[in-house]
């Protein structure tokens, strides 16, 4: 509340009407209410105008977070979310004790592990690259095109992916039938479920992320080009020692960001492209949220599993954030 | 592309007073291959539905196809553009993007521009109360529990209110109102004595178009993008929005119908109508797409420097 930066006008006010002599402890104590007053007296169409989504947020944020609750009760309808029984740490104790909830929990950590690891180098290339070459046409062409597929909807992204690599009709089974290989089912075997998530992804994405690290690239200061050339460094040693030291830092944002949501992968991808074949390892977190709270209607256990997941993520972000303040000096916050 | 790489520098752009090293050249030309290469990973997918869906049904079934249509026809189509369920999925995503952008654009703006005001006490309470909601979140079977107390399943608000703010792009309109629009200007119509919701509606917002159009996009884009909302919330699919429609019909190999007779025509015909309806759907934003990325990229950057 303390607020620092606030108009002039209204910290004169508030200095006049303070006598001089007061303690600065009992001076803030007493400007308080009297500064949120008078803010709200002068400024009340901005309170007005705040009512309508501070609503939103309580309603479909901040109650959900309050409604979690269920997951250390025994929820039912018809007693309601504050009026059924306690059950403790009943339900987690059952989630952890299945054998099955092991394997989720890796499967969501190696999904996620493995889009990260992948998709963080091919757009830093594909940007590096670009920013190479000084033909406009070819540039914004490539540019144009890697960025398109970012606007084409996951539902229709999985079924691009299925079709492709269909065995009998699709477009893979072409090109290997063409070199004598066998077709393979791959969304059959859970073993390709992994590949196909991530590089879908990378393809679908790395236009789009390139984006952020052209605009660091173009924001290098070129007396540094100039010193490189006067140095007689060649195109490689440039990007080596100009190039990658500039975007470092926006890597490291790219980086945290993409660590905190580690445990969030997109339900919406992985369940599209789930199967009863390849479920040992395309059920993530998610997927069984969904399955446990929405479809069994177990809405206590699929609570616990929702927050289990999200304290982790929490976990994850901060760690992930202190980590980085300490190592490069650069944090989110 | 070697020559192209050459005419590229000399061209005018940078003249380089040096010569190429023939190290420079050769890597030069590699970053061209590399380039190209990304070109038609990203392309020859593309390239093969849409062709796909310009050939024959039983060509396709029998993977026939691979970079130009064989026995052209427009049999998908057809069957695609006359599926009832289709063009109503059609015509509700098209409501519930119109709708419900139109609801967030208007919710984002009237929290952010208070937020972004210096003047404005409790800014900094609020602004964490928002900002908090990206990093920890009740979950999905609380956020169902208050939707359904609130009588929303199944029914079309569900697809608007439930999701109609998100964090990111309220961050992004803070940082515009606050950096872009001078505070002049807004000092300058107090004295003229103008309230705050007039200075809002005749000052800010008209020099706001830009960022208003990015986060309409961003909002647009979810909402014409995604399924889950609907997944959970709607039952009666007359309420689906296409993506869910797409999702039945896609994914769940559900039959959509068509007019042929035998249970062969059928599967084949099926097959077709897959690329075809791919292409139906994702046409209106490639269509779009190269006049707003230009936009989205203004959005991504702004958001950039704040993070």
């Amino acid at each position: 509340m303390v607020q620092i930066d606030v108009e002039a006008p209204t910290v004169r006010a508030q200095k006049a009407e303070a006598p001089a002599s007061s303690s600065a402890g009992r001076n803030t104590s007493r400007r308080r209410p009297g500064r949120l007053h008078r803010s709200i007296r002068r400024h009340w169409q901005l309170y007005l105008l705040v009512i309508l989504p501070l609503l939103y947020f309580a309603l479909f944020k901040y109650v959900p977070m309050a409604n979690a609750v269920i997951a250390f009760k025994d929820y039912n309808v018809i007693e309601g979310i504050w009026g059924s029984a306690w059950a403790g740490f009943e339900h987690f104790e059952r989630l952890f004790s299945n054998p099955a909830f092991g394997t989720i929990v890796s499967n969501t950590f190696l999904l996620s592990l493995y889009a990260l690891i992948a998709s963080l180098p091919i757009p830093i290339i594909l940007a590096l690259a670009l920013n190479e070459i000084r033909g406009r046409f070819f540039k914004r062409t490539v540019q144009m095109v890697t960025y398109a597929p970012y606007f084409i909807s996951t539902v229709i992204i999985v079924s691009m992916a299925i079709l492709i690599l269909s065995p009998r009709i699709g477009m893979l089974s072409s090109v290997t039938g063409f070199f004598g290989l066998p077709a393979v089912d791959y969304l059959a075997q859970p073993d390709f479920f992994r590949h196909v998530y991530v590089w879908s992804e990378v393809w679908q994405t790395a236009g789009y992320s390139a984006v952020i690290y052209m605009a660091a690239l173009a924001g290098v200061d070129p007396a540094l080009y100039e010193a490189a050339k006067v140095d007689g460094a060649n195109r490689l040693q440039k990007i080596w020692h100009v190039d990658l030291p500039s975007i470092t830092p926006t890597i490291v944002v790219v980086l945290i960001l993409s660590v905190g949501s580690i445990m969030v992968v997109g339900f919406e991808k992985a369940f599209l492209l789930q199967n009863p074949l390849n479920l040992s390892q395309s059920e993530i977190i998610a997927t069984y949220t969904y399955k446990i709270g929405i479809q069994n209607a177990d809405f206590s256990l699929g609570t616990a599993v929702g927050l289990f997941n999200s304290v982790i993520n929490l976990v994850l972000l901060l760690g992930v954030n202190a980590v980085s303040k300490r190592v490069t000096g650069n944090g989110l916050w | 592309m070697v020559n192209n790489a050459k005419s590229a520098q000399r061209g005018p752009g940078r003249s380089t007073k040096v010569r190429e090293s023939t190290v420079d050249r050769f890597f030069l030309i590699g970053v061209y291959i590399l380039l190209t290469t990304f070109l038609l990973v990203v392309l020859l997918p593309l390239w093969f539905i849409v062709v796909s869906s310009f050939s024959s049904p039983a060509a396709v079934s029998a993977g026939e196809v691979f970079l130009w249509p064989v026995d052209f026809t427009l049999r998908g189509y057809e069957v695609a553009l006359s599926s009832p369920q289709i063009l109503n999925g059609f015509a509700n995503s098209l409501f519930y993007t119109v709708v419900g952008t139109a609801i967030s654009v208007a919710l984002t703006v009237m929290i952010a521009y208070p937020l972004s005001r210096a003047d404005f006490v409790g800014r900094k309470v609020l602004t964490g109360a928002v900002v908090f909601t990206m990093l920890f979140a009740g979950g999905l079977i609380p956020t169902y529990l208050v939707v359904q107390s609130m009588g929303m399943l199944d029914t079309r608000w569900a697809m608007l209110i439930p999701n109609a703010v998100a964090v990111w792009p309220t961050i992004l309109a803070i940082t515009y109102f606050r950096t872009a629009i001078p505070d002049e200007l807004r000092e300058a119509a107090e004295i003229d004595g103008a309230s705050d919701l007039r200075i809002l509606w005749k000052v800010v917002l008209p020099l706001s178009g830009p960022m208003i159009a990015v986060i309409a996009l961003m909002y647009a884009i979810v909402q014409w993008n995604s399924y889950f909302d609907a997944l959970i919330y709607l039952r009666d699919d007359s309420l689906y929005p296409l993506q869910l429609v797409l999702r039945n019909i896609l994914i769940l190999n559900n039959d959509a119908g068509g007019d042929a007779t035998s249970a062969l025509e059928r599967q084949q015909l099926s097959n077709l109508l897959k690329y075809s309806l791919i292409v139906v759907s994702t046409v209106p934003m490639m269509l779009i797409y190269p006049f707003v990325a230009r936009y989205f990229t203004k959005g991504l950057l702004l958001g950039a420097v704040k993070g």
